[in-house]
């Protein structure tokens, strides 16, 4: 392989980890915030209770949690198997 | 004497809580014992030599994150106002996705032992160097002192210690696993702790549900029952959605600025144990969270709102006497040692960060340039965590009886401000120059600082002032967007080449990793030196 396709290769490299960072950084935003601006803006909406003892509110508490491991797992399983990979194939 | 008080014996010196502790005490002494004899150069003093697994940092981190105040406090706010208490668990979770995503990886391929190797990677040493310790010990300093004096009035609470007596004891001991122990009995002690506490918290949850049928929604809905269901929506405490996003940037990003979690991810072998053991963190202290938000409505319907404000107003209390309450006397000396034992971990490993900062970065690189031998920074490693230790038990003792709840804000809020915004553009951006480092950093700390102390929690709360001069609670809304705006404005008005054609090669270290420089020069030397050497030609 040339020298040159080694340093594009690493800048494909860094930018395809940059990209899914910030994606996945946009989605835990996006859910907080989410969350946040509703129980600011729509408290009744929160409240409203789906079943006996389970509000909104506490659903959608719970499932921000829930989504913040869910897409540390989806970064991990992505660098794991495709970065780590893409990393290996670059150091050979 | 009221009969809700004569049912808990919060407040009496507590033989089992002291017999569980001292047990902790014992047994964490042998770990720092074992871990001494290994301690001997500054990278098994900073970062046990590298050598600590994903799980293990994973149990780790998350004791570094779960303080006693994220305990007791989340406990004591979901006992007194339901909900709300989510809202709290939820801010403070969302920052470990942001970490591993931006910051994990990059930092453990690129630093040593402190965010400021990344930082002063490519730039010049000396003044990112200062200004980098400036931002982790006023960081370090505000959450030692929120840690300290919570240590002092719980233990008094729960043992019947004297106030000073606990601080003295939590010192004492903290300054024993840094100073013998290094970064690998922390770790431990971090460890066993974490360990502890989640089974602790989940003891507690089950013998709580079993009366429930282990569904929680059924204890919910009694909480319902009893305090009307407005305990299950949204209360008081996000009033202005403003208030909110700023307090929810400043737990997000500063999360990605604590000295103390940073300085973890230099502790496991490589980049993929790095952002493994976030992972893990995030499912525990997630998991944790939610047990917490179980406790606290179990405390509300077994115990009573009433009782729980008897005993201490803040709601502190609801998770010990809840404990004492399912479980009798020796769970309650169970739970109380374990949150002792809780604050004992998290004030050694921001002690270590401190010391890290005041060796590393202020002796070893400020004033040796860089050449000062391994025994002499072993030395000084050791001189600066005593030295903090003895500081933390002054200023614990000083801040006796202060209300010192948004000191913790404050340190989040330094670390969003002056650490996360140099650490990404030292990473992301190929322009940021030694001037926008140190402006950025600078400007993120002053601001914080200054808008808290003209904050409504300051002025207001502390002061008695009817109004303050920045209407927010939390400042993270516009010092964070400052500290960029100024690290980008000063960059682009002094570019500097040299850090510009360095970038290169951090980058590549950043995603290869520096494992792989090693070899790199007997097979192919081609990656480094070409990327920096055209910029320089042309």
């Amino acid at each position: 392989m040339s020298q040159k396709t080694k340093a594009e290769e690493l800048e494909a490299l860094a930018a395809a980890r940059w990209r899914v960072a910030a994606v996945l950084t946009a989605g835990t935003l996006v859910s907080y915030f989410g969350f946040i601006l509703l129980v600011a803006f729509d408290k009744p909406l929160m409240g409203k209770q789906l079943a006996p003892g389970l509000s909104l509110g506490i659903l959608l508490g719970a499932l921000v949690i829930a989504a913040a491991w869910v897409l540390t797992g989806i970064y991990v399983l992505w660098a794991n198997n495709t970065y780590d990979k893409a990393l290996h194939q670059f150091r050979r | 004497m009221n009969p809700q008080q004569a049912a808990t014996s919060i407040g009496e010196p507590n033989t089992i809580a002291i017999v569980f502790f001292l047990v902790f005490v014992g047994f964490t002494l042998a770990i720092t014992y074992w871990a001494a004899r290994k301690t001997k150069t500054t990278s098994e003093f900073f970062t046990a030599g590298g050598g600590v697994s994903a799980v293990q940092n994973g149990f780790a981190l998350a004791g570094d994150f779960m303080s006693a105040a994220s305990f007791l406090g989340i406990a004591g706010l979901v006992a007194l106002s339901g909900f709300d208490g989510l809202i709290y668990s939820v801010g403070w979770l969302v920052g470990w996705p942001v970490v591993t995503f931006l910051i994990a990886e990059p930092l453990r391929n690129l630093g040593k032992y402190t965010f400021a190797d990344v930082v002063a990677y490519r730039l010049k040493q000396t003044p990112v160097r200062i200004s980098a310790a400036v931002g982790t010990l006023a960081v370090v300093s505000f959450y030692l002192i929120a840690q300290m004096v919570g240590a002092g009035n719980l233990i008094h609470m729960m043992f019947g210690l004297s106030y000073e007596a606990a601080v003295v004891i939590v010192g004492v001991v903290m300054i024993l696993y840094v100073l013998f122990g290094g970064m690998i009995a922390t770790t431990w002690v971090q460890i066993v702790k974490a360990v502890l506490l989640l089974a602790g918290a989940t003891v507690l949850a089950l013998m709580v549900l079993v009366k429930f049928s282990f569904n929680p929604l059924a204890l919910f809905q009694a909480a319902a029952d009893q305090y009307g269901p407005e305990v299950l929506a949204p209360g008081k405490l996000v009033s202005s959605p403003l208030e909110a996003v700023s307090l929810g940037l400043a737990l997000m990003f500063g999360t990605a600025g604590l000295p103390h979690i940073l300085m973890r991810f230099y502790t496991v072998p490589n980049a993929k144990a790095a952002r493994g053991s976030v992972f893990y963190a995030t499912g525990l202290i997630g998991y944790f969270y939610l047990v917490t938000f179980i406790l606290g409505f179990g405390a509300s319907v077994l115990l009573g709102r009433d009782a729980i404000k008897l005993v201490d107003k803040g709601g502190n209390m609801a998770a010990p006497m809840l404990a004492e309450a399912v479980g009798g006397k020796p769970f309650l000396g169970f739970i109380s040692a374990v949150a002792f034992a809780t604050i004992l971990a998290v004030v050694a490993g921001l002690t270590l960060s401190g010391a890290a900062a005041l060796s590393h970065d202020l002796w070893t690189s400020v004033v040796r340039k860089g050449k000062a031998p391994e025994h002499e920074q072993l030395r000084v490693a050791r001189l600066a965590s005593l030295g903090l230790g003895i500081l933390a038990i002054f200023l614990g003792i000083v801040f006796k009886g202060q209300n010192v709840a948004f000191m913790v804000g404050l340190a989040f809020a330094i670390a969003a401000s002056a650490n996360f915004p140099a650490l990404l553009l030292s990473m992301a951006w190929k322009g940021f120059t030694t001037r926008g480092a140190v402006a950025s950093m600078i400007t993120g700390s002053v601001s914080a600082v200054l808008f808290i102390f003209l904050s409504p929690t300051v002025q207001v709360d502390l002061l008695g002032h009817t109004e303050a001069l920045f209407p927010l609670k939390n400042p993270g809304l516009v010092t964070m967007p400052l500290a960029f705006l100024v690290g980008w404005v000063v960059s682009l008005l002094s570019p500097e080449p040299t850090a510009a054609g360095r970038f290169d090669e951090v980058r590549h270290r950043m995603h290869v990793g520096a494992e792989a420089d090693a070899p790199a020069p007997a097979v192919t030397p081609v990656p480094v030196s070409v990327p920096t050497s055209s910029p320089q030609t042309t």
